[in-house]
């Protein structure tokens, strides 16, 4: 067995874990990303978590989840709670990319707010408009987005070039623009837990 | 029906014989075609056919087969929305005939998206396909809270409360129309049915909802029932 903790992370944040384990020189802490596409279906994430802990268990001394409840309805926790395994609290990565109370605050202030993080922006194309089919179906893009009122980008880092992006799908889909920089500080926060030995 | 035309053969929906237009329909409402749906739908009342025989043959028979391949994964979100959008058009040109008729629906269902959370796609579906299963349906929107609900359910004299929620974060807020329905004494006077993606069945009981509805379809399947045993 290694003397090193795994953290079994949504490929979607995996540009930011290696930032943040960089950042910290968390040597003892290795990362195994699961597809991104799970995003946009997570039911699916469970059982892509549970076979990740299968295949690792006896592996590594400990293994920590980079999901939070991530729209799973409890699901991904019945699944860890069997192993003993912790995850990053909270109801999505929006929330541990913000902070719980900062993200609760941009939620109240308008519900129709549809959240873009830095991988988000740059696969935008891949992951909304073809993984929502409005690519192949442009009717859908008023059904699915007819209630959103504005796109808040959750910047990670700070570059222009993703706020010029982020803004040009916010036009995209109709929405009014929002910047809300997060930097790596909140999601460093969340991995925490993942630490403790 | 269709492999005696051309794949390229434009087909001609007023010369298909009743039977083979009803089959060239549910095929079109598979593809998602609500142009084709909703010529196809005046068609048959011009042919004299009753605007409940073609809801029920011909639009909810189709998105039958829609239901079915969804729960098999055979089709996805985004077929279903198109599917949806085709069985709407016919609907439009039924609901002002069915209504006039002053037909007593077999129910009547307020339906909403809770406080907090705007994500209406299933609930519209639900709307939709209850009303093509002869239920009246008072859709409230999104973002619904507690007294709104209550009031619309009072005032429309409500058989059932539907509420949907797509976030982890809003659908808590289920139980809260539920308590505040408890306090007013009014919760058994209601069938209180949930839905969206993250529910399940274990929430729905804990929050003292009286089902889970994992689809639209089984909506359809569970308001029938419950009413009819109320």
């Amino acid at each position: 067995m290694q003397d090193k903790i795994l953290v079994i992370a949504c490929g979607a944040i995996a540009t930011e874990l290696v930032r943040i384990k960089k950042l910290n020189q968390w040597d003892h802490i290795e990362f195994q990303c699961l597809p991104p596409e799970l995003h946009n279906t997570p039911a699916g994430i469970p059982a892509a978590v549970k076979a990740k802990i299968d295949s690792q268990f006896k592996v590594y001394k400990k293994i920590f989840v980079a999901y939070a409840d991530c729209g799973t309805g409890g699901a991904l926790d019945a699944v860890l709670n069997a192993y003993g395994v912790e995850r990053i609290a909270g109801a999505h990565c929006y929330e541990f990319f913000t902070g719980s109370e900062s993200f609760q605050n941009l939620a109240e202030a308008e519900p129709g707010s549809f959240y873009l993080t830095d991988f988000l922006t740059r696969h935008f194309e891949r992951l909304v408009i073809k993984g929502l089919g409005i690519d192949r179906l442009p009717a859908l893009k008023s059904v699915y987005f007819n209630n959103y009122k504005r796109l808040v980008y959750l910047a990670q880092s700070d570059s222009e070039e993703l706020q010029a992006m982020a803004r040009q799908h916010a036009d995209t889909l109709g929405l009014t623009y929002e910047y809300h920089p997060c930097g790596s500080a909140p999601l460093a926060r969340a991995l925490a837990p993942a630490l403790q030995h | 029906m269709t492999d005696q035309y051309d794949d390229n053969e434009d087909i001609i929906l007023s010369d298909l014989p009743d039977d083979e237009l009803i089959e060239q329909m549910h095929d079109d409402i598979y593809d998602g075609l609500a142009d084709e749906i909703a010529e196809g739908t005046r068609i048959l009342l011009e042919r004299g056919w009753d605007a409940s025989k073609v809801l029920e043959e011909a639009l909810v028979g189709g998105m039958a087969a829609v239901g079915v391949d969804f729960r098999d994964g055979i089709l996805f979100v985004p077929e279903v929305l198109m599917s949806a959008n085709a069985m709407k058009a016919g609907m439009a040109l039924l609901k002002p005939i069915l209504s006039a008729r002053g037909t007593k629906p077999i129910g009547k269902v307020v339906v909403g998206t809770v406080k907090g959370d705007i994500h209406d796609i299933g609930k519209n579906l639900v709307g939709m396909m209850l009303e093509g299963a002869g239920f009246e349906v008072t859709d409230l929107g999104v973002n619904i809270d507690a007294d709104t609900y209550i009031d619309a359910i009072q005032e429309k004299g409500a058989t059932i409360l539907g509420m949907s929620a797509l976030l982890t974060t809003t659908m808590p807020y289920m139980k809260v129309v539920i308590d505040r329905m408890k306090e007013r004494g009014i919760r058994d006077d209601y069938i209180v049915l949930v839905g969206g993606a993250p529910l399940n069945e274990e929430f729905s009981a804990s929050i003292g909802a009286d089902a889970y509805c994992r689809d639209a379809a089984i909506a359809v399947e569970v308001a029938k029932k419950l009413v009819a045993a109320a």
